[in-house]
């Protein structure tokens, strides 16, 4: 076969099969980091729930899309909250995120950090840094919190900067000593902003209160539940269905 | 023996003239890197941010096109700083030439060039050999890859971001890839990663087409075929068509994007060949 034998092939033929061979080969490799890439990037959108986004960052699906890495958030940032991520920690590459046990966010009035994302990335439109929801507070340990255990540490509820809105102390009688009261911190989702002060003062070795994504925080009731109590408040106090609502009697067969 | 690259030069220009553009480009990347963190300490920030991404003085927003396309093609809509940002940048880069941005700017071409220098000093022979066209089917995949994954998937191991976030912000193990780069470029592939891998390249590549600075082979007659030109280029295949094009009728002017506007060959000339000068000023020798 003529065409087999390269010594056989003219100058050009000899570099038209390099071309190919070449080609084939920068192909081929580009088809593998393609792979490899897009295994990763499948991994990148769940990271470690310890790492919070920065005030008004988007929902990471959004986020990871938006963030160029750039650190100006970090450098803008007066209490050195913020830190971009390194390869191998468990967030995406060069993206920033604060650790709130560590370093908590201070809600800063002008919100510097947002004011200085140049992609969007942080969403401009926040400005009021109470409306930030950057994970939310949940009391995760009641068998080591000291206030379930009857003290009054109150520490989280003391440091919370959105106080009585977005922690309370609800009153409970403490049934162990059958005398005293027992003050139970309770989160309420609608104000806390996640900024992570009650993490952060938690008095324990290993803090009972945590922030967490709100995506890992919240349920979610169906949409199909109605709420009894929440409808007869909006129909001045009556039920929407009629008090006498005549029922069908089930009895299993033979009895009367 | 081995004639060294750059003999001739230094002979007839002395070693000073025969790395002048060689010890500015080092100064400008240098410069890139410490501006954005001898800031901090001086109190005010010349340059704030890092290479994808920076506030030039406190107010200018600059930003990197190549990153910028990523996020438009995993589906973010842009504000209007990042738009500002990258039209500065991309205009900047189209004057001066795209990969001006490679050869002056880029932390990751000291990396490389360093192994290029090392291969030659241990005269480690290379045969692999791959299509200078590979940088943009890696560009393409790295724009396709976002726009599947709704990820800006490359800036998660772009080792030219991840070095120079890294140097000042903090690298980690992040040294990993750029000592991979600079062991791709030693023992598998001469010129690898700048010259035939990196997207980043190809990106800037694209916007220097048809950018007015370039390299021109003046003197092309005075041409003694010494090769040091072609040795010490990291895009060698540019410099044939302006410097032994006259006959076909090429002007003197280089005229690939793919040229990084180094001025590697300019100081190497002995006989001063090269200069920078206008692309627009391509005219044909007159004939003696």
């Amino acid at each position: 076969m003529s065409q087999g034998n390269p010594k056989q092939l003219g100058k050009e033929g000899r570099a038209r099969r390099q071309f190919f061979a070449d080609t084939a080969r920068g192909l081929c490799g580009v088809g593998a980091v393609g792979v490899g890439l897009g295994l990763i990037a499948t991994n990148a959108s769940s990271h470690a729930p310890e790492m919070l986004r920065p005030p008004g960052a988007l929902p990471e699906d959004d986020f990871l899309a938006a963030c160029l890495r750039c650190g100006l958030c970090v450098r803008d940032c007066p209490f050195d909250t913020l830190k971009l991520a390194q390869i191998t920690d468990p967030v995406a590459n060069g993206t920033p995120y604060f650790i709130a046990r560590e370093v908590p966010c201070e809600m800063c009035d002008d919100i510097p950090c947002v004011a200085a994302c140049p992609s969007g990335a942080l969403d401009q439109a926040l400005d009021n840094i109470d409306d930030a929801r950057m994970g939310l507070a949940v009391l995760i340990d009641q068998e080591t919190c000291l206030n379930f255990l009857g003290l009054r540490c109150d520490v989280c509820y003391d440091v919370c900067p959105v106080q009585e809105e977005a922690i309370t102390l609800e009153r409970e009688r403490n049934v162990r000593t059958g005398h005293h009261a027992r003050f139970l911190p309770t989160v309420h989702s609608d104000h806390c902003t996640g900024c992570g002060k009650c993490e952060q003062g938690c008095v324990l070795e290993e803090a009972a209160i945590k922030v967490v994504p709100r995506s890992l925080a919240k349920g979610e009731i169906g949409q199909h539940y109605r709420l009894g109590w929440e409808e007869k408040a909006a129909n001045q106090g009556e039920s929407l269905i009629p008090e006498q609502l005549k029922m069908p009697i089930r009895r299993p067969e033979g009895e009367s | 023996m081995t004639l060294q690259v750059g003999t001739d030069a230094i002979k007839v220009k002395g070693y000073l003239a025969s790395y002048r553009f060689l010890v500015l480009r080092r100064i400008s990347q240098i410069a890139a890197l410490a501006l954005f963190i001898v800031s901090p300490v001086a109190g005010y920030w010349l340059l704030k941010g890092n290479l994808t991404s920076s506030e030039l003085l406190q107010a200018i927003p600059l930003s990197d096109p190549f990153v910028f396309l990523q996020t438009l093609a995993s589906g973010h809509a842009p504000i209007s700083t990042l738009l500002i940002g990258v039209a500065i940048v991309t205009g900047f880069y189209w004057l001066v030439g795209g990969r001006v941005f490679c050869s002056w700017v880029c932390p990751v071409n000291p990396v490389t060039d360093l192994a290029g220098w090392c291969a030659r000093k241990l005269g480690i022979r290379r045969r692999f050999s791959v299509s200078r066209k590979l940088r943009y089917w890696m560009l393409a995949l790295t724009l396709i890859l976002p726009a599947i994954t709704g990820v800006v998937v490359w800036e998660l191991v772009n080792p030219v971001s991840l070095l120079h976030r890294g140097l000042i912000f903090g690298m980690g193990m992040g040294w990993m890839l750029v000592v991979a780069v600079f062991l791709f470029d030693l023992f598998v592939l001469p010129r690898g990663w700048c010259g035939h891998v990196c997207p980043m390249g190809a990106c800037y590549r694209l916007i220097g087409t048809g950018s007015p600075l370039k390299v021109k082979a003046s003197k092309r007659d005075d041409c003694y075929d010494c090769m040091d030109c072609y040795a010490v280029c990291p895009e060698p295949h540019v410099i044939k068509p302006a410097l032994k094009g006259k006959a076909k009728g090429n002007g003197p002017v280089i005229q690939s994007p793919d040229c990084t506007n180094c001025g590697r060959c300019i100081d190497i000339c002995s006989v001063n060949v090269f200069e920078f000068g206008s692309r627009f000023a391509n005219q044909m020798e007159k004939q003696p």
